[in-house]
């Protein structure tokens, strides 16, 4: 069995991130799903969420995915999004403005976007 | 100045002033392709993966839907056409339109009746000056559009799908948008969208060779489908459909700055040519004036010189 999988991170209108893992975590409708080499072949719809990928140079990747798909076939794993952002291009500062402005809004769904997207930059 | 060559040299500047504005134009579009090109190729690995995955469910699965299932009898279709806010591109959208009433004609010759939405103010301008309906139009972002752009255009579209055609809903949608082939070849295009047409292979071939005959419907890879393959495929069609659309919002823009590109250069051309033309009138014009003055001065001369050599007499 091979001991990593590729992993592609796909948003609409880019490619964010494509290479080689050990370990996706994501959070699909159902709950957090870790995805290794070897998965059953799955086809998801994913939630809000951040996404860890653990490269298989023992490095961590971030990402903020806002609605999209998680597919895994032949130790390929697609992530697609709608808006998917890394953690390091996410400007925390902007995203607690968001966060406040959505909240004073009572915009439910701008909120979760933001929150999303502060914990996907700060780790949490 | 005589009359004839101020008049060449007044079309001369007005000409001048022409080019300038045309060569402009022909370098603004120049660099807009590039741009436009290479958004058609960033928005290339989702379209890609987002129709795998498609595929996946549509042969993975025997699941119902819809967005999936062909209608017996469709008597409603929705045309998309796609066309551009601004003119001077050639026949950029006069060919989408007229491959737009092909398509329309052939519905109708079908029996089906076409409802109507148009992308971009020429479109709309064109099928207003018929009178003829409009489902749907959007306009302001045909020169850039945004993924945002191609949800609003999708949501009525699906919406039309999902309703009932009893209700004023249809039966399929197809798009009409010109296809990006190369800086010189764009080609008006039609699609159909919905009901998607999943090219089953694997299941036929088997059918055909008589192997292993899988139950109907035997996923190829087995996939796991979370939380249920209708799900999946609800949330999925309407992103399929709006990828969709914005790779042909996209195609759309890139063809119709190259278009533009292309008008305009033959524009700047012409006109040059024109300038050309202009001044060598201008110059036998010119030339006619110098020689007309010296045989008045000469004709005048000689007859002073006839008079008085007749006086001296």
């Amino acid at each position: 069995m091979a001991a990593e999988l590729h992993v592609e991170l796909v948003a609409a209108d880019r490619q964010v991130w494509s290479g080689e893992a050990r370990l996706v975590v994501a959070r699909t409708a159902s709950g957090d799903i870790g995805v290794m080499p070897g998965h059953q072949p799955l086809l998801s719809v994913l939630e809000s969420g951040p996404v860890t990928i653990r490269t298989s140079d023992g490095g961590t990747v971030v990402a903020a995915v806002h609605g999209g798909f998680i597919s895994f076939a032949d130790n390929k794993l697609s992530l697609l999004a709608e808006i998917a952002e890394l953690a390091d291009e996410i400007d925390v500062q902007r995203a607690e403005r968001a966060l406040d402005r959505a909240k004073s809004d009572a915009d439910a769904y701008a909120e979760r976007r933001a929150d999303v997207r502060l914990r996907a930059a700060t780790g949490r | 100045m005589g009359a004839q060559l101020r008049v060449y040299k007044r079309r001369i500047r007005s000409v001048t002033a022409t080019k300038k504005i045309t060569k402009a134009m022909e370098m603004i579009a120049a660099s807009r392709v590039v741009k436009a090109q290479r958004k058609v190729t960033a928005s290339t690995p989702y379209a890609t993966e987002l129709t795998r995955a498609v595929t996946a469910v549509g042969t993975g699965s025997n699941t119902k839907h819809p967005l999936t299932t062909e209608v017996e009898s469709a008597s409603r279709a929705a045309v998309l056409l796609l066309t551009s806010d601004r003119g001077l591109a050639g026949a950029f959208n006069s060919n989408a339109i007229k491959a737009a009433e092909r398509l329309t004609a052939r519905l109708e010759a079908e029996g089906k009746a076409v409802d109507t939405y148009i992308v971009g103010r020429r479109g709309i301008a064109h099928y207003n000056f018929r009178e003829r309906t409009i489902a749907h139009s959007w306009t302001g972002f045909t020169d850039e559009p945004s993924y945002g752009d191609a949800k609003k255009i999708a949501g009525p579209l699906i919406e039309a799908i999902e309703k009932d055609t009893a209700e004023g809903g249809v039966d399929e949608l197809h798009i009409v948008y010109t296809e990006f082939v190369s800086m010189m070849t764009q080609t008006a295009v039609d699609g159909r969208l919905l009901p998607l047409r999943l090219e089953d292979v694997s299941t036929d071939a088997s059918a055909a060779t008589g192997t292993e005959a899988p139950a109907k419907g035997q996923p190829r890879p087995l996939y796991e489908f979370e939380p249920s393959a209708e799900d999946v495929l609800d949330a999925l069609l309407p992103r399929y459909v709006e990828s969709r659309i914005y790779n042909a919002l996209l195609q759309s823009a890139a063809s119709k700055h190259a278009a533009t590109r292309r008008a305009m250069k033959s524009a700047t051309d012409n006109a040059g040519e024109l300038i050309n033309t202009l001044s060598r009138l201008a110059n036998a014009a010119r030339q006619a004036e110098i020689t007309q003055e010296i045989s008045e001065i000469v004709g005048g001369a000689s007859a002073l010189a006839d008079a008085t050599a007749g006086s001296d007499k």
